[in-house]
């Protein structure tokens, strides 16, 4: 029988992956996938919770559906931005986005 | 659910096999278009998951959205970022990468201490048949403000995102001659070819 603990086990490594990535990417593009990782882990852990601990009232499904939408936001956002840097330094390496530094 | 419960585990284990794979190639592999193509492998077997967890019409949005909308656009960015550029290695570069790996590994064992010790309320009730009708009673009932407020969040980004993606335009060239035939169009530098 499948367990709420096999579904928070599986998102806790698709989370820790995300942040692997997240960290140590220097694409720039890898880094918004990364981010689309993190927030699939977050989806998997509120469907499994709705799943095992709200079985008549799925709430959860309904916090995935909007987290989806947000995503589907940040990632047109993300990759404009993405574009927008491309465009003024000529490179998507992050470690020379240094326009921040003082 | 009416699959027999062995046929579920064998699933369920296909499954997350072949996300954390996709999901350790999205962070691990060289080329980035390989990683983007992994990615909606991701998406695909979470969509699989989520049909395990009686969850029909979410794993339909994620099948339609994410693998519809978000990696597409993602392979559209990598396309018009296409620049194939050798990554200088960072001096240290190894000490990032090594105290990240024990950072997100001691992450995941709290994290599944956390979720194996906790006693977990389980409900007894038995899953709906399908949900599709009470997640309309929900978004049109009790999150019918966060619904309308997700519709202009949309709105708001596809605007903001066809700003920033847009090029810039030359304002020495709106100030001089009022040009009526292209008025329809946005102002915007004319862009070099790539083919020079």
């Amino acid at each position: 029988m499948l367990q709420l603990q096999y579904f928070l086990i599986l998102a806790a490594g698709l989370f820790c992956i995300g942040i692997y990535g997240l960290i140590t990417s220097r694409n720039a593009v890898r880094v918004l996938m990364s981010i689309e990782l993190m927030l699939n882990a977050v989806n998997l852990n509120l469907m499994g919770f709705s799943n095992y601990i709200d079985p008549g009232e799925i709430k959860g499904q309904v916090f995935t559906v909007f987290v989806i939408a947000i995503a589907a936001a940040e990632a047109a956002v993300g990759l404009a931005i993405v574009l927008s840097i491309y465009r003024n330094r000529d490179t998507v390496d992050m470690e020379q986005f240094n326009l921040l530094k003082w | 659910m009416q699959i027999a419960e062995g046929v579920q585990l064998v699933t369920f284990a296909i499954l997350s096999v072949l996300m954390l794979g996709a999901a350790l190639g999205v962070v691990l592999f060289a080329n980035i278009v390989y990683s983007a193509f992994l990615l909606g492998g991701v998406f695909i077997s979470m969509a699989g998951i989520y049909i395990l967890l009686n969850a029909d019409f979410v794993s339909a949005a994620q099948i339609l959205v994410y693998v519809g909308a978000v990696n597409v656009l993602i392979l559209f960015a990598i396309m018009l970022v296409n620049k194939r550029e050798d990554f200088k290695p960072l001096k240290n570069g190894w000490i990032r990468q090594g105290s990240t790996a024990v950072v997100c590994a001691g992450l995941f064992a709290l994290l599944s201490a956390v979720s194996i010790v906790t006693p977990w309320k389980i409900s007894t009730l038995t899953p709906l048949a399908s949900s599709v009708v009470p997640l309309a009673k929900h978004f049109f009932t009790d999150f019918l403000l966060p619904f309308e407020l997700a519709s202009v969040l949309l709105l708001m980004s596809m605007v903001g995102a066809i700003i920033l993606a847009r090029r810039d335009f030359m304002p020495d060239n709106i100030s001089g001659e009022t040009s009526t035939q292209d008025s329809l169009t946005l102002p915007e530098r004319p862009r070099e070819l790539a083919g020079k």
